[in-house]
């Protein structure tokens, strides 16, 4: 029967820990209500390792005690005697009022201060900011001295010095003022603000206050000013997933394809459908959904963009304008189709767990995984695009066509074959560029409507036919934009940065990187 | 036998055509006069005209005038401007000032109450005089594309990089009126209008008035359309149109031709937003949308871009099939508005009018 022997096994390995504090367990038990009261504000602050288990399983509701109040602890669902003298009366799970539970909590928090994992000690300092008794100032103080990640180190001065301010004497306060000004929490801006709006007396701690303050809204300020240079990052990358294909299209036919925004929400769309299709048949792998999605979003996008090309579009070569309202026809089409078929709501299109959360960076700045991760795909996909202009025949040829038509087609580049396979990459990018927009945003019939005018400020300003025009021209738009927001809001941003292009093109009309040309109408 | 019958056809109908056509401008003018009229009759006569087919009638009267606006600047400039709902839109929103201020008589507009404003912003002092309304219709409208206008034709702006300018220029309108602290009431606009001129909004006189007046404004701009068109400056502009390198070698400056005619368009549309407002009783930031802008460019290219009749035609045309599908069909009206776009510029590349003519010749 080795099942049954490694779980007698097990069990026996999850009892050694709580057997070491069966004395612990027995005089929690054996207390009356007020002597576990005093107990838990002892443990707390005199937390030891063994400690641990037993006020976990407290926690968890797993401790319970018989007739004669010795200590049990539940383990998959079975009570197994913590002491030796055991009764034979069926124990029952001991109940906790809120005083207890809060004492509880934070002698909880006050043994996790010594775990080994940084983010279990940042909760447990985060819990004693708020509801650290001043029995606790010694414990906090150790570990404060020993502690050697910057967050958790971070969060315990913040709970050292609150606990530090409330004391009457002025020595200690100006250490805990010190103190707060070394950290970068945002409650430590509050804390030194309150106290001095407050009646603080002692002239040298104000000035320690006010020179902390300083120091933590310094500490703050490169907080936000990193944040904001991400989130601009994040909107660069998303405005270059949408505006490469175009800038790709415009440069080589001189169109430009209202329609590209579609192509947006149809990759967005497929991922829905790759997501649903994961759930129904292989969800063990519903992980991996979004990777799978890429080469599917690809190929529809792709497939639909050749097929507008060959249709419509290639009739209209030579007549921007109409080409421009025809591929206006086709999004209001398009639209329309997807707004009957999947519904005027938005489908919903989850992030898997590894886009979830975030990277805590500095205590006001978190990097959300899927913006990092979608940062890294934008520059993926450049450089892949990078790659197949310039190193494979189609490159060659798609670069040939767009300097000079005429001339690329005596010399016998197949333009025709050029233009659709060219209009299917710039299709296939936008397709990309959906997949990445399903996991930040909103996936709806209307969804490239939004970023369509945004991607055509892109090649405005970047100019054609250069990828670097694109990218410095997509990377300055988003940057310049979050920059501006919180300045003078959103809209006005957005206008001033219109504002701003209309200027810009007085001096380069032909973008940043222009080629030169020498063909004139 | 057959060609010669074909031939015969042919010379009859050279020489019926432009009667034919006359004859029919001079009978749809002579009902449009007659519409307001009949509105005036009681309400259970035969003849009755309801206040909604007026209503109706008049909006696409309003958008007449803003097809022939954008085909001035298209169809004989060459400049396809995709943000004229914007100067559409700011015609409408001055208009609508004055007609708030009417509604509120000595306090402050409903909207402005509900934000507890206390005062008036700067931009409306004034607004409750019904001229100086009139000069904000023409005068905003007209600033804005100068000041576009000239920025953009002195760094020689054109094709589809100035379209996704305007374009961009209304969407940002758009969104700056959406904004509550722009002081113009946000989403909702300006709508509940009581009075005009101390007129009852909604009485038969009053609308019929309104209509009379915007039929006066597209006859007004169809003859200055005429006038324009028959000049040297047409023909410059349709050498702007056509080849304007070639005709800044000839020692033309093509600057102020397309700045001139670009802000008369903006004022056309000004005007005709100003008359759309009392009759449709409503404006707000949709439409500045770039969708409806876009939407006028299809008007003008279904009725014929380079005509000043076609414009009309396909205003009234794409009008008329949006009432009923949006009352009938609502699903299919984007489907088929779509399909509208592929085909005209596919197969109809001069319009309506175009047809016609080669029916005619």
């Amino acid at each position: 029967m080795p099942t049954a022997l490694y779980r007698l096994l097990l069990s026996l390995a999850l009892l050694l820990p709580l057997g070491a504090q069966a004395g612990d367990a027995l005089e929690f038990t054996r207390a009356g209500a007020s002597e576990q009261v005093r107990l838990l504000e002892h443990w707390s602050a005199s937390p030891t390792a063994e400690r641990r288990a037993f006020l976990d399983a407290l926690q968890q509701g797993r401790i319970g005690a018989d007739g004669d109040k010795n200590p049990y602890v539940q383990q998959a669902g079975q009570w197994q005697p913590l002491t030796e003298a055991n009764s034979d009366d069926n124990p029952r799970v001991l109940r906790l009022n809120n005083r207890l539970r809060g004492l509880l909590n934070t002698a909880l928090a006050s043994h996790a201060l010594s775990d080994e994992n940084a983010g279990a000690r940042l909760d447990a300092a985060r819990t004693l900011q708020r509801n650290a008794p001043p029995a606790l100032l010694p414990v906090l103080e150790q570990r404060f001295a020993q502690e050697g990640d910057d967050a958790v180190h971070d969060a315990l001065a913040l709970a050292l010095a609150n606990l530090q301010l409330a004391s009457p004497e002025a020595a200690t306060r100006l250490k805990a003022v010190r103190l707060l000004g070394e950290t970068g929490e945002p409650q430590a801006k509050t804390r030194l603000q309150s106290l001095l709006d407050g009646d603080e007396a002692d002239p040298a701690v104000r000035k320690a206050a006010e020179t902390s303050l300083a120091q933590v809204e310094r500490k703050l300020f490169i907080g936000e000013l990193l944040g904001q240079a991400f989130s601009g990052l994040s909107l660069g990358s998303i405005l270059l997933l949408a505006a490469l294909g175009l800038a790709i299209t415009f440069g080589l036919l001189g169109v430009i394809n209202m329609a590209h925004g579609e192509m947006l929400m149809l990759g967005a769309y497929s991922t829905y459908l790759v997501q649903i299709g994961f759930q129904r048949l292989a969800p063990e792998y519903l992980a991996l959904y979004p990777l799978a999605a890429l080469p599917v979003a690809f190929l529809v996008t792709a497939a639909i963009g050749m097929a507008l090309e060959r249709t419509v579009i290639r009739h209209l070569y030579g007549r921007p304008l109409e080409t421009l309202l025809a591929t206006w026809g086709i999004s209001l089409i398009l639209i329309q189709l997807v707004r009957v078929i999947f519904g005027a709501q938005n489908v919903e299109v989850a992030n898997p767990a590894w886009l979830s959360g975030g990277w805590q960076v500095l205590p006001n700045l978190v990097l959300p995984w899927n913006r990092i991760v979608i940062i890294g795909f934008a520059l993926f996909v450049v450089a892949l695009t990078w790659l197949l202009l310039n190193r494979t025949r189609l490159g060659l040829n798609v670069r040939a066509v767009t300097q000079n038509r005429n001339m690329a087609a005596c010399c016998g580049v197949p333009t025709g074959k050029v233009d659709m396979l060219a209009f299917g990459l710039g299709s296939g990018i936008a397709g990309l560029g959906g997949v990445a927009l399903s996991q930040i945003g909103n996936v709806g019939p209307d969804l490239g409507q939004g970023y369509i005018i945004d991607s055509f400020l892109v090649v405005v300003l970047g100019g054609v036919g250069q990828l670097a025009g694109s990218i410095s021209a997509a990377f300055g738009l988003g940057v310049l934009n979050k920059i501006l927001e919180p300045q003078i809001g959103a809209v006005l941003g957005k206008i001033l940065i219109l504002a701003l292009i209309i200027l810009f093109i007085q001096k380069r009309p032909q973008g940043l990187f222009a080629l030169r040309g020498r063909v004139i109408d | 036998m057959n060609t010669m019958n074909q031939t015969l056809l042919l010379r009859a109908s050279a020489k019926v055509g432009p009667r034919v056509s006359l004859a029919i401008g001079l009978t749809v003018l002579a009902v449009l006069l007659a519409l307001p009229l009949l509105h005036l009759l009681p309400g259970d006569h035969a003849l009755h005209v309801s206040s909604y087919t007026l209503t109706l009638v008049g909006k696409i009267l309003c958008y007449a005038v803003v097809a022939l606006a954008l085909d001035l600047v298209w169809g004989y400039a060459g400049l396809l401007s995709l943000g004229h709902g914007l100067f559409f839109a700011l015609g409408g929103y001055a208009m609508g000032m004055y007609l708030m201020r009417q509604s509120a008589g000595d306090g402050l507009p409903a909207f402005m109450s509900f934000l507890s404003w206390s005062e008036l912003p700067w931009y409306w002092v004034g607004t409750e005089h019904f001229l100086w309304a009139l000069c904000l219709v023409v005068a905003v409208p007209g600033l804005l594309a100068f000041v576009f206008g000239y920025f953009a034709f002195r760094s020689r702006i054109k094709g589809v990089y100035f379209s996704i300018m305007t374009q961009a220029l209304t969407f940002a309108g758009m969104l700056l009126f959406f904004r509550n602290e722009t002081g113009f009431g946000g989403n909702n606009g300006f709508t509940d209008f009581k009075r005009i001129l101390g007129f009852d909004i909604t009485a038969p006189g009053t609308r019929a008035v309104l209509f009379l007046a915007s039929l006066l404004l597209l006859l007004g701009s169809l003859y200055l359309g005429f006038r324009l068109a028959r000049s040297k400056f047409g023909r410059v502009l349709t050498a702007v149109r056509d080849a304007e390198n070639r005709l800044m070698f000839c020692g033309y400056d093509p600057r102020g031709y397309k700045l001139f005619i670009w802000v008369l368009s903006a004022v056309l549309c000004g005007l005709a937003g100003a008359l759309y407002v009392p009759q449709v009783g409503i404006i707000n930031p949709s439409e500045m949308s770039p969708t409806n802008s876009i939407e006028a460019a299809v008007w003008v290219a279904l009725g014929g871009r380079g005509s000043l009749i076609g414009p009309l035609l396909g205003a009234g045309l794409v009008n008329g099939m949006k009432s009923f599908f949006t009352v009938a069909l609502p699903e299919y009206w984007l489907f088929f508005l779509g399909a509208l776009f592929i085909l005209v510029t596919l197969y109809l590349p001069k319009g309506i009018y175009g047809l016609i003519k080669r029916g005619e010749q």
